[in-house]
């Protein structure tokens, strides 16, 4: 059995409400990522898929609060690292892609320096080779005329052009993890389209795993191979992709893809109500007592 | 023959933009919306899509009187709705109403429900207190609201009980045509099934002619009588839902049917390479700028109620 | 909603201006006109002249309360008027544009270019000294800033849905502007006003320290400020006290308006755990 490149184990995180009480955003969430693995969290506004993600980039903001739990990337308690370690991690080992590039990018900076300081910074490249290297991972991302693009400032770009160059960022120094935070929802969906395909393409090619997530059942299925479906702080439901999504267990995994309209089912079957989500679950409240796992990943949890 | 609802003929909309010369040397003209000409019948769902800058928003904008057109003509049951013999907003908001993305955005923070309700049936002469009263209960009723609800603010409801309100905001003057931009795309899928089948009863309920702008093709597909797929401001294919998801002939509407990822695909992320998709869009239209005025050509009807547009050297 | 610490503090300080001025009448020992002696001039500060006496033998005391009077009307007066002048020509200008929007904003410029306290010199020269005119000058200079936070805001709230919504549903301009656009802006407008009523207590008192605000014998605590100018020396509580009003009052209102930013702020509203 080989080791998780990310292991979750039961993490609780909490934002807290007035003095003395405290607001539960993630119940004890626990999944595992392997090496070279795309795994996808889909949930919706406020299921704590977000704050998952920040827990693991080590990027939480006051008053949000590990609660309890552990995250091992490679086996090494992130939560217990000391910033310096974790900022060495940052952006090295594990990288990060967000919905909106635009912000994360610096404006006052040209895209090749944004991505040469990857290298000079991670790698200790002079600024010289760094550059060379910023319009190779440009043409990697396929921009158009990367020896002329890498002398653009951001606003420049197009939304899908800006992206490539965080994706050429985030992958710059061949990270263990990629992190990808609803990347491709401030894009059209042709642009979405080509942005999925670069991503899957990339990280397969080089054996980095992705953490993907995104409140489109449809993104989630065309790039990751494991899916795990959050609610309100809870993982209710994970398993393979496929058989997620061709006999979900879970009744709000059910209610979720049900509410869907899919392309093609009006031309084959007419014009069939929409799932009320509302009214297939009773009691919301009680959506989380209830969890399925795979078999296969309870197995391959026990150390 | 009658008049038919809404008729849009040969709209053009054209903006004035500093381009990057000094003295505004580099002024040039953006061609959002070039020539595009449609008819929406009583009752029917006529979808718009296409992608951000195809002109789609801004052909809402002229319908509903929000953005006045360079060129062309709208009709509202014959009677002009734009230019010279438009009518003035009053007798316009009776016609026309719009559904908003951004359900936070759309509703104003400091009025309850019941004061963005009242207020338009006031402005539009209905002061008696009762009869206001009993719309605004129905209204909120139709929409799946309870009345009680009506003093409450925006900020005490969710993203789908917002867009509730602003559906109801756009009936309560009882006009005929709808206009719904991106009406579930800012909510939670969960939702957004929610939301498209209240459309979708109050459609048939109360008689409603839909105007869709919409890029999810999904929701377009499930919710649409026609569509009209729309690139670089003009309309490159056009027909029943049928005809565009079933037999799409333009590379375009080929290429964005291909690109939408879909949970039930065993083949993620199908379609055509990018160069290639770009390539293929040249060749059936022609690649665009807006900044550029249109390249002759025509829609040509290729089926009963089919339209594609060639360009007219192909001819 | 919380509130700060300085929010309170502001509020306490100003409550206590508004305190003084409005209940002076009651309150003060003595009167600050006609209980002139000049037995009791230059008198340091004691159990019956709490704050001292200045150079006629009037109660240093009594005069701030009645000066807090004439600071709470130019404040408040002065700001009501820029607000009106500012609110009035930033939000039409950020509505209709076109030209309109750029003579307001060549306007709002020039206003801006001028220091505010020539400009109400220039306007005193005019009209006259005195308490009307002070309140003229002042209302008349410093609506610049609200002006141009009324017309950005308009621009940010324009394009707001329900703003493009009251237009579809055949609202008028002006109607949108009082119920759509006017109310959304208030808190920032409102933050303006208390700010500008601490600049308006500094110009009273400048202007009156120079001889042109409130005229001698009635108290101001600008015009107490230049009559113990010449005795700074043998009777400085004479200025000291003065001083310290404009001093407090001045922190009060920038306090208080500053927490009304933060209070106002939707961003910190809206946030419910």
């Amino acid at each position: 059995m080989t080791m998780p490149l990310l292991d979750i184990r039961d993490l609780r995180l909490s934002v807290p409400l007035g003095r003395f009480a405290l607001h539960p955003l993630l119940k004890g969430v626990s999944f595992q990522i392997m090496p070279g693995e795309a795994y996808g969290l889909v949930g919706e506004s406020g299921s704590g898929k977000s704050v998952t993600s920040l827990a693991v980039m080590g990027l939480l903001k006051k008053p949000l609060a590990v609660t309890g739990g552990q995250i091992l990337f490679k086996g090494q308690n992130l939560l217990a690292l000391p910033m310096r370690e974790m900022r060495r991690l940052r952006g090295n080992r594990i990288a990060m892609i967000f919905q909106e590039p635009m912000t994360a990018l610096n404006p006052l900076s040209t895209v090749g320096r944004q991505i040469a300081e990857m290298f000079v910074l991670h790698q200790g490249k002079s600024w010289g080779e760094a550059e060379k290297l910023a319009v190779e991972s440009l043409g990697n991302v396929r921009v158009p005329n990367p020896d002329r693009r890498a002398k653009n400032y951001p606003h420049q770009m197009s939304g899908g052009l800006r992206q490539r160059v965080m994706i050429a960022m985030a992958l710059a120094c061949g990270p263990d993890l990629l992190i990808a935070d609803e990347p491709t929802t401030a894009l059209d969906v042709t642009v979405q389209a080509e942005v999925l395909r670069l991503i899957k393409e990339l990280c397969a090619a080089r054996g980095t795993a992705v953490l993907f997530i995104s409140h489109d059942l449809g993104v989630i299925a065309s790039i990751c191979q494991r899916v795990g479906v959050m609610y309100s702080g809870c993982l209710v439901e994970e398993n393979e992709t496929r058989a997620l999504f061709d006999s979900p267990r879970h009744e709000y995994t059910r209610g979720l893809l049900g509410a869907l309209p899919r392309l093609g089912s009006r031309s084959e079957q007419g014009r069939q109500r929409l799932v009320d989500i509302d009214s297939i679950i009773a009691d919301r409240s009680k959506l989380t007592e209830s969890r399925f796992i795979t078999p296969r990943e309870l197995e391959g949890s026990q150390p | 023959m009658t008049a038919p609802l809404l008729q849009v003929d040969d709209l053009h909309v054209r903006f004035p933009v500093a381009g990057g010369g000094l003295l505004g040397k580099g002024r040039r003209t953006l061609h959002a919306v070039n020539g595009i000409s449609f008819e929406l019948a009583k009752g029917e769902c006529l979808s718009i899509v296409g992608e951000s800058g195809c002109g789609k928003s801004t052909t809402a904008l002229s319908i509903l009187g929000l953005q006045e057109p360079t060129e062309g003509m709208i009709r509202y049951r014959g009677k002009p709705l734009t230019g010279a013999g438009a009518p003035n907003r009053i007798d316009r908001a009776k016609a026309v109403q719009m559904v908003f993305q951004d359900p936070y955005a759309s509703l104003n923070p400091r009025q309850s429900v019941r004061t963005s309700l009242a207020a338009p049936l006031r402005l539009h002469g209905i002061s008696n207190g009762s009869e206001v009263e009993g719309r605004i209960e129905a209204m909120l009723k139709n929409v799946g609201l309870t009345p009680e609800q009506a003093r409450r603010y925006p900020h005490e409801f969710s993203g789908g009980q917002r867009q509730r309100i602003g559906i109801a905001r756009a009936l309560i003057l009882e006009p005929e045509i709808v206009v719904l931009d991106e009406p579930v795309s800012a909510l939670d899928v969960s939702v957004r099934a929610q939301i498209i089948n209240l459309l979708l009863d109050l459609q048939e309920k109360l008689g409603l002619s839909y105007l869709m702008i919409s890029h999810d093709l999904s929701v377009v597909e499930h919710m649409s009588d026609r569509v009209l797929v729309m690139y670089f401001g003009e309309i490159v294919e056009e027909g029943r839902w049928q005809h565009i998801f079933q037999t799409p002939t333009h590379p375009y509407t080929r290429r964005l049917i291909a690109a939408i990822p879909d949970p039930d695909a065993r083949q993620p992320l199908g379609g055509c390479q990018e160069n290639s998709a770009n390539a293929a869009v040249s060749a059936g239209g022609q690649v665009q700028d807006v900044f550029s005025p249109p390249t002759r050509s025509e829609l040509v009807e290729i089926a009963p109620q089919h339209w594609m547009r060639f360009a007219a050297a192909a001819q | 909603m919380r509130l700060g610490f300085n929010f309170w503090l502001g509020a306490t300080l100003t409550a206590l201006v508004i305190f003084a001025g409005v209940l002076a009448h009651w309150i003060a020992p003595f009167d600050p006109v006609l209980d002139a002696d000049l037995m009791n001039s230059e008198l340091p500060p004691d159990a019956t002249f709490w704050f001292g006496t200045d150079g006629q033998g009037r109660d240093v005391y009594t005069r701030i309360l009645y000066g807090a009077q004439i600071s709470l009307t130019v404040g408040i007066v002065s700001q009501v008027i820029n607000s009106i002048i500012g609110v009035t020509l930033g939000m039409t200008a950020g509505y209709w544009g076109g030209w309109w929007d750029d003579l307001v904003n060549g306007l709002t410029n020039v206003m801006l270019a001028i220091p505010s306290l020539i400009f109400a010199l220039a306007v005193m020269a005019v009209i006259g000294p005195g308490l009307p005119s002070l309140l003229i000058a002042l209302g008349l200079t410093n609506w610049s800033w609200t002006c141009r936070i009324a017309r950005s805001s308009t621009l940010s709230l324009k394009s707001q849905g329900y703003v493009q919504a009251a237009q579809t549903l055949g609202y008028g301009d002006l109607r949108i502007m009082f119920t759509q656009i006017l109310p959304n802006m208030m808190g920032p407008i409102l933050v303006m006003a208390t700010l500008g009523m601490g600049s308006a207590v500094l110009s009273e008192a400048a202007l009156s320290f120079l001889g042109l605000g409130i005229q001698p014998p009635f108290p101001s605590w600008g015009s107490m400020l230049t009559d113990a100018r010449q005795l700074i020396q043998l009777a400085p509580w004479a200025a000291l006290f003065p001083g310290l009003a404009i001093f407090l009052s001045v922190l009060g209102f920038n306090l208080l308006g500053d927490g009304l930013r933060d209070s106002l702020d939707p961003h910190m509203r809206t946030r419910k755990p």
